[in-house]
């Protein structure tokens, strides 16, 4: 269909989610935004192939997933700090805690394989139901929903077990069933 | 070192296996999981649309005249 100021209006509306799922994805806000920058310019480029009335935002969020994965093919995520320094000089400030607990699960996040990660992000994040999760990562449902299963699982697994580990029991158990008792 | 067999789900230690029988520690933790997900998002969803995408899109209001928009949308985008 042509751009209309509605459609223009609906685009600038799916632009914060766009970023919030670039920046799920790629771990990096600068190139999240030139990541966004690029669907918003694919999408307008490819306007008359959007169908009226169908979704916009899944149309959106496959253009900047098939984005990011071409982009990932070409260069390997920056992802080598996942194991490494900055989150041991987090570690050193309890003082911050949410913060800190909040870099924890950033980095729990970079660790799951991309499908996993992609797969929890539209489902549990950007609210998208299976389906439309499912068509704009060009999959079966059954495989969204297993994908989704193992995000979850294995970030239980990083977060939960191996952090406590690392903790103690005190810190993390603690954390994570007070509200239990 | 725990040496120890991976259930089929993945590497889910001894801790996650007890809790996972209790029930209530597992749906703790991945409502946990979900809350710091959405948490996460949503304070990127709170920033709004930055004007560089304000600007972009209005630029673009007359497609044909930016030749910048065909550069982007070629070839391999739906696949």
């Amino acid at each position: 269909m042509p751009l209309t100021d509605s459609l223009r209006d609906d685009i600038l509306a799916s632009v914060p989610s766009l970023r919030a799922f670039a920046i799920s994805l790629s771990g990096s806000g600068d190139r999240a935004d030139d990541l966004v920058q690029e669907t918003l310019l694919r999408a307008l480029a490819n306007i008359d192939s959007f169908q009226p009335g169908s979704n916009l935002p899944a149309w959106l969020f496959t253009i900047l997933r098939n984005l990011f994965r071409s982009d990932y093919r070409k260069r390997r995520r920056e992802v080598e700090d996942a194991d490494g320094s900055y989150a041991k000089t987090l570690k050193a400030q309890p003082a911050q805690n949410a913060h800190l607990e909040f870099e924890e699960f950033r980095t729990a996040l970079d660790k799951l394989p991309q499908d996993q990660r992609e797969a929890l992000i539209l489902v549990g994040a950007s609210g998208f139901s299976y389906e439309d999760a499912a068509a704009i990562c060009g999959c079966a449902v059954g495989t969204i929903k297993s994908r989704v299963n193992r995000a979850r699982s294995k970030l239980s697994a990083l977060l939960y077990v191996d952090g406590a580990e690392d903790f103690g029991p005190d810190e993390t158990v603690r954390a994570v069933i007070g509200g239990n008792g | 070192m725990k040496i120890q067999k991976l259930n089929p789900r993945g590497s889910v230690g001894q801790d996650m296996k007890e809790a996972k029988k209790q029930g209530g520690l597992n749906a703790e933790i991945q409502s946990r999981i979900g809350h710091q997900l959405r948490a996460m998002y949503d304070d990127v969803v709170r920033q709004g649309v930055p004007d560089r995408f304000v600007e972009l899109i209005r630029r673009l209001d007359v497609p044909e005249s930016s030749p910048h928009v065909k550069d982007a949308g070629t070839k391999d985008g739906g696949e």
